[in-house]
């Protein structure tokens, strides 16, 4: 295949603009990182700088890779991240624009590279259970109702790639944020905190920069995880229900 | 954003009904309208429970604009520099006219008062005779369109918004919500196209 590549080049803070590369010879059994790949082997031969861009496990569980590839964050196959996204869902000649993710809170650091570690922050507010350490308690201690335990995992399964943020008009974290809220808030382990976590996280994610959520339902479009936008509606009716309630 | 809609929708749905009293004839328009302005008039004189309804409106009109503008501040800080590539995969166009729909109708309320309320843009603009009135406006092709065009947008408004303050509100079943919202907003439009259409086309005269 031959492709040519629209990639933003960002080294400072405002220098930003998009480049065109040309590949000539791309097979369809490669992955868009391995185009990278190949694409920066020739950069770096030719004595230019390569693009820098995230990636880590490449197959599609660490959350890593994420990229805006023409206009779809991790491009255009549902379900799927930019790492396990090959070329074979692309036209032959065709031209592909690459862009990092982009929200205020999300700053470039280089090219096709941000910093997500808002996102930590807001796990820091409340994304997480109190409880004491030590051995593994007996898998069967607490029992679960499957329904519950099914719900939970598919909230669970948020590999914290940040497309939900990239991809919503408003800049909206709220699927990631709901993601952990319901993960957490409907297996019996994560109740004694439950009215603290929402409102905790809901307020970090406010105060971190990201917009507000207008239920557009972009970001479970785009999601990797498939997570469902219900989980937003949980996060809202336990954020509702911890507002109204004494805080303890 | 959610309360307030809710409260916007409330008038909708009273909205549309008193409408479809032009089908009753003349008498039955215009005397739902002397009663609306009668409410509570032994208590707060005539037309008074129908300011405080209006001030309630207006309140409410207010707010649910506050809202959008904040939401619509929060958007844009939260991403200065933009795509130069984008592609919506999901969002409806419901969805992404909100903000432009929602000018729209509000453009479409303020002409509609000068139309229907006030009567300085109607063709009979009689004080009282809202039977006349309507049906003298929907003989004309433009005011009809300009209606249907406010009530489609305002279609759209609400299949977005519905199920959108529904899932604010806690509800978190999105397929079962969309459908009943676009349900919803199927019934108002017909609703409130109805009257238009039957003057126009000479089933009302
Ligand atoms: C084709 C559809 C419509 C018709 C035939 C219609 C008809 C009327 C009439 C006859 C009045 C005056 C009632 C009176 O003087 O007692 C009125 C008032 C009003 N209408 Fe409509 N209307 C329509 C659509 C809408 C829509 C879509 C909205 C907004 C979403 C709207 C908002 C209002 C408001 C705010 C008032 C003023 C109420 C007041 O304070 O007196 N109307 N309409
Ligand atoms: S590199 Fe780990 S998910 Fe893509």
């Amino acid at each position: 295949m031959r492709l040519t590549l629209r990639i933003w080049r960002q080294s400072t803070k405002d220098d930003g603009r998009l480049v065109d590369y040309r590949l000539d010879d791309v097979s369809e059994d490669m992955s868009f990182l391995e185009v990278l790949d190949v694409l920066n082997e020739e950069l770096i031969l030719a004595g230019d700088e390569p693009v820098a861009f995230d990636h880590d496990c490449r197959e599609g569980i660490c959350g890593m890779c994420g990229m805006m590839i023409n206009g779809v964050a991790h491009g255009p196959e549902r379900a799927t991240t930019a790492c396990q996204l090959h070329m074979r869902h692309f036209a032959d000649g065709a031209t592909i624009t690459v862009e990092p993710w982009r929200a205020k809170p999300f700053p470039v650091v280089r090219d096709l590279v941000v910093d997500r570690s808002a996102l930590d922050r807001i796990i820091e507010a409340g994304g997480y259970i109190s409880a004491p350490t030590g051995s593994a308690p007996d898998a069967h201690a607490v029992a679960v109702p499957k329904p519950d335990a099914d719900t939970a995992f598919e909230s669970a399964a948020c590999i914290g790639c940040g497309a939900c943020v990239a991809a919503c008009p408003n800049g909206s974290g709220m699927l990631f944020t709901a993601a952990k809220i319901t993960h957490l808030g409907v297996l019996p382990q994560g109740q004694p905190e439950r009215d603290s976590r929402v409102l905790d996280m809901v307020r970090a994610h406010d105060d971190l920069g990201f917009g507000g959520c207008t239920n557009t339902g972009e970001c479970t479009a785009v999601c990797p995880k498939g997570v469902p936008l219900d989980s937003i509606g949980r996060l809202n009716r336990d954020l509702l229900r911890a507002s109204l309630r004494p805080r303890r | 954003m959610a309360v307030s809609g809710v409260a916007l929708l409330l008038f909708v749905v009273a909205h549309m009904v008193g409408n479809l009293k032009v089908f009753l004839g003349p008498e039955s328009m215009d005397g739902y309208g002397r009663w609306l302005r009668s409410i509570g008039s032994a208590l707060l004189g005539n037309e008074g429970v129908l300011w405080v309804l209006r001030i309630g409106l207006v309140v409410m009109i207010v707010l649910h604009m506050t809202a959008a503008i904040q939401l619509a501040r929060r958007a844009r800080a939260a991403r200065p520099e933009s795509y130069r590539a984008r592609r919506p995969v999901q969002g409806s166009y419901a969805a992404r006219t909100m903000r432009w729909g929602g000018v729209i109708i509000v453009l479409f309320v303020v002409y509609h008062l000068l139309d229907l309320t006030v009567g300085v843009l109607n063709p009979h603009g009689v004080h009282g005779e809202i039977y006349r009135n309507v049906t003298a406006d929907f003989q004309l092709w433009y005011v009809t369109l300009a209606y249907t065009v406010a009530v489609l947008a305002l279609g759209l408004h609400i299949r977005h918004g519905i199920w959108s303050a529904l899932q604010t509100l806690g509800v978190s079943s999105a397929r079962v919500v969309q459908t009943a919202a676009l349900g919803f907003a199927v019934f108002i439009c017909v609703g409130y196209l109805s009257v238009p259409f039957a003057v126009f086309f000479g089933l009302v005269r």
